[in-house]
């Protein structure tokens, strides 16, 4: 794994919209769980075993719930959407945004290790945004999320897309509330990112290929790709697209749209 | 490496339930790791020592218990060994087999005094 990212051990560097915020632990423990779960059982040399059985990513999870129900309640359709550095994820986000103009509301959260540059391309195309600098964790939470997502006008947006750090590893575990989870794999990446990074592509609901425009020029075998996608996702509905040149956006609209007006019907 | 994280929450659930317990001492923390949890052992081994610093969880020892993934094949209704997240029946060649373990990434149980 990212062994040289050091996620975590700077956990006070994360910025919200250009503020610092105390990340991690004022939310404490709440102990829902309760002391009576636990099994004790008591050791001659007076040293005892407590039973726990908790999942390590609890807190994560109870948040990232919260953060369902909140979005839901406010009619929003979530997406979480990652991929490796240099996928195309700003501009495919940008362009999803762009062509459902006049049709649903798109609001968006932008996690980065540094700089607010994916923040700025995004608001210069009049998308409401707010930019999640994680100084040197490796993944958004859903701590992070709730925070950012406080900052935009969620009741005058239709769907909130959260751009995740670029990175195929950290970001598979965390759930950050999402309603689908929405992996990329441009063309010029190789067919097998699905087979090296098989906890992201299996946790994915939404597979989309990339620069589709490119693919001729970056040699990509399509049916190996798309068969490298079945293999670990196969599950998940798959597109093909170029953000650029708007080919094959028309099928991924569509689908946004009929996800969107089932969330909004509930 | 997320394993830092995972491993500060794995820390402050087993000094938290030490001390409510009335302990002063956590002695032994034992989790279970799937092999597709995404997260690598030694990396928390490697964090393991880190974050018990100056807890009273310092000093003590971390056991892993490794959970093998195993998928399930609903035409053969039966389990098969996962080895990466490809879910396809070895014996039927279904592809829709549906992972049943390996994603483990959990606090089994503290020694404490």
């Amino acid at each position: 794994m990212c062994k040289e990212c050091g996620c975590g051990l700077g956990g006070g560097d994360v910025k919200i919209g250009g503020h610092s915020h105390e990340h991690g632990h004022e939310h404490g423990h709440d102990h829902a769980h309760g002391h009576d779960h636990h099994h004790e059982h008591e050791h001659p040399h007076g040293s005892k075993t407590l039973s726990l059985n908790l999942s390590l990513l609890e807190k994560n999870d109870r948040l990232a719930e919260q953060n369902r129900g909140f979005f839901r309640a406010k009619k929003l359709l979530a997406l979480n959407v990652v991929s490796s550095p240099g996928s195309g994820k700003t501009t495919f986000i940008r362009e999803t945004a762009a062509k459902l103009a006049g049709k649903l509301r798109v609001g968006v959260i932008v996690g980065d290790l540094a700089t607010d540059n994916d923040a700025a391309r995004l608001r210069t195309a009049g998308i409401p945004v707010v930019q999640i600098t994680t100084g040197t964790v490796c993944h958004l939470d859903a701590e992070m999320v709730s925070k950012a997502a406080a900052q935009l006008d969620l009741d005058k947006l239709d769907m909130l897309v959260i751009e995740n750090v670029g990175n195929l590893v950290c970001p598979a575990d965390y759930d950050l509330g999402e309603d689908l989870r929405v992996v990329l794999l441009s063309v010029t990446e190789g067919e097998d990112k699905p087979l090296k990074y098989p906890p992201m592509f299996h946790s994915a609901q939404v597979a989309v290929i990339t620069k589709s425009d490119m693919a001729a020029a970056a040699g990509f075998d399509r049916k190996l790709a798309l068969q490298n996608l079945e293999r670990v996702s196969h599950h998940a509905r798959i597109f093909e697209l170029s953000a650029k040149t708007g080919d094959g956006m028309k099928a991924w609209l569509d689908f946004l749209g009929e996800r969107q007006a089932a969330v909004a019907a509930k | 490496m997320h394993e830092v994280s995972i491993m500060e929450s794995a820390v402050r659930m087993a000094v938290d339930a030490a001390k409510s317990a009335g302990a002063s001492r956590v002695l032994v923390l034992r989790l279970r790791v799937g092999t597709l949890s995404g997260a690598v052992p030694e990396a928390l081994r490697f964090a393991f020592d880190v974050v018990c610093r100056d807890t009273i969880a310092e000093g003590a020892s971390l056991e892993m218990e490794t959970i093998p993934a195993a998928g399930w094949c609903p035409v053969c209704r039966a389990e098969f060994e996962c080895a990466d997240f490809i879910s396809e029946c070895p014996r039927c060649h279904n592809p829709n087999g549906e992972l049943r373990r390996g994603r483990e990434l959990e606090i089994a149980s503290v020694e404490i005094n």
